[in-house]
């Protein structure tokens, strides 16, 4: 039987939003895993570390309370996973702050009483790469492979919000290793010594300060050119976009030639377990990934 | 209203800011600062603005851009010897700058942030594509259209690739119970006003 977890897919995950391609690729991957992700019926947004200007702490908190009060009611003993850094970072930082803080946690639930629900604290909150690594594993991973990534070159880029302040269980801040490590499973051969594994691309200061953030993005991206990758992968919605679609004014401004595609661990292991261009969501890159396209169509 | 704060800013943003009591346990190594993914950008970085609010210059945090830089990369957090969770602390001096009215004027992240939560409380979830060209015409309408033209690219791209929904003008996504969220975020607004010591 499939194991079970509530999902939480946020914002960007919904049908047709920005990282739409993230959630087909994972239905396919989870779906071959036997990993059953049973949605959150009434989930809200979690303020993915920008709402701070309108919301305060507590509102903020609130939040995410109230996706936990409902996984804890809609999905007792599942854990609540979620495939979003920020989703995740949000959610597991609200869990924790109201455990440790009991009077911070009797005010959320006065609070969320105004919708009828409770938050009791019950959920361990992880990341679906944690259940790849933790419950799935990567022996089994590679079990399922059928099509080896044979030949092309990945930088595993880690990011921020997946690493810290929490982390993916037993990786360290400076040199998390799990996505080179997927990359190997999946036949890839990952870029071991990428400089820029866990810089910053930005964030949501990408739509505020573009030009500030574009350059982080430029060192993110000559980084792994340099190191010989064909392509990036990443675990976040926000490193994957800010990481594909300005490359354009990237080159523009600096005269530099980037083409490189930027994609999800999702996507490399749909095409490597031989599903379809459309299955691994291949269909959604703007840069689009030839070499995957080749390896999905053979 | 007592006036208990007026002459000792540490004080106040220990009772009203985000994690605000472990300002004082800064012990000025500067690798915060050292941290920041926009570090040059930062007039005051973190290390500074904790020494700034023990010296009480309360105008010149308040006021300043330097929080705003945050990209909330967690950098800081990772590394401090002390412990202090300084992405909380510039969020939380980034809000209450916003609650006092002290934020400056053309503060594009402080736009941005307060659109985002906008988009976000009005249907319980984000609306990418009302948050964006709201984003586009922030600066007026003679900008807006000048990004918008810049970045159809973009948004024609995101288009292609399933990865926006031009349907979403009319309302789109949202949560059932938008009414209840609502109501438990007034509250929770409600609960932290009353908290907050006036000044
Ligand atoms: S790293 Fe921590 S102790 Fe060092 S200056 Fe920054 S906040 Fe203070
Ligand atoms: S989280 Fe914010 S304050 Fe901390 S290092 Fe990153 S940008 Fe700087």
């Amino acid at each position: 039987m499939a194991k079970q977890y509530s999902f939480y897919p946020g914002c960007s995950s919904q049908k047709k939003a920005s990282s739409y391609n993230q959630l087909r690729s994972t239905q396919t991957i989870c779906q071959e895993l036997g990993i059953q992700l049973n949605e959150i019926s009434d989930w809200n947004c979690c303020s993915a570390s920008i709402g701070y200007c309108g919301g305060g702490e507590l509102p903020r908190l609130v939040l995410s309370a109230r996706n936990l009060a409902l996984s804890e009611k809609e999905h007792p003993g599942q854990d609540l996973v979620a495939t979003c850094a920020a989703c995740w970072l949000a959610t597991r930082e609200a869990q924790e702050r109201l455990e440790h803080d009991p009077q911070l946690k009797t005010e959320a639930n006065e609070a969320l009483k105004e919708a009828g629900l409770t938050f009791k604290g019950e959920k361990k909150v992880r990341h679906l790469v944690e259940v790849l690594i933790e419950d799935v594993g990567y022996d089994e991973i590679r079990k399922h492979v059928k099509k080896p990534l044979k030949g092309i070159k990945i930088a595993g880029y880690v990011g921020c919000q997946t690493n810290r302040p929490f982390g993916i269980v037993g990786e360290s801040f400076e040199n998390p290793v799990y996505l080179d490590k997927m990359i190997d499973a999946v036949g890839a051969e990952p870029i071991t010594n990428y400089q820029k594994k866990v810089a910053c691309c930005g964030g949501a200061l990408m739509f505020s300060e573009p030009e500030k953030s574009q350059a982080l993005v430029k060192d993110i991206l000559e980084a792994a050119h340099d190191a010989g990758a064909d392509m990036l992968v990443t675990p976040c919605p926000v490193c994957q976009m800010n990481t594909e679609v300005y490359q354009s004014f990237i080159n523009k401004k600096y005269g530099t030639n980037f083409n490189m595609p930027s994609v999800y661990y999702s996507t490399i292991m749909s095409v490597a377990f031989g599903k379809t261009a459309k299955e691994a969501a291949l269909d959604g890159q703007m840069i689009r990934a030839k070499q995957l396209e080749e390896v999905a169509a053979r | 209203m007592s006036n208990a704060y007026r002459n000792n800013f540490l004080r106040e943003v220990t009772a009203n800011v985000e994690e605000g009591e472990w300002v004082k346990m800064c012990m000025q190594c500067g690798v915060c600062s050292g941290s920041c993914p926009l570090g040059p950008h930062w007039e005051h970085p973190p290390q500074e603005i904790f020494m700034m609010i023990r010296a009480g210059k309360r105008e010149e945090v308040l006021k300043s851009n330097s929080m705003w830089y945050c990209t909330s990369c967690y950098n800081c957090i990772a590394r401090c010897p002390r412990g202090l969770p300084i992405t909380h602390i510039m969020h939380g001096l980034a809000h209450y700058a916003k609650r006092l009215g002290m934020v400056p004027q053309n503060q594009q992240t402080a736009k941005f942030a307060q659109k985002f939560w906008d988009n976000l409380t009005k249907k319980g979830r984000v609306n990418e594509l009302t948050l964006g060209l709201s984003l586009y015409f922030m600066n007026g309408f003679g900008e807006g259209v000048k990004t918008s033209l810049k970045m159809q690219g973009v948004g024609l791209g995101m288009l292609k690739t399933q990865r926006m929904d031009p349907l979403e003008i009319l309302g789109g996504h949202g949560c059932k119970d938008v009414a209840g969220l609502q109501a438990a975020l007034k509250k929770a607004r409600q609960i932290e006003e009353a908290k907050a010591v006036k000044v």
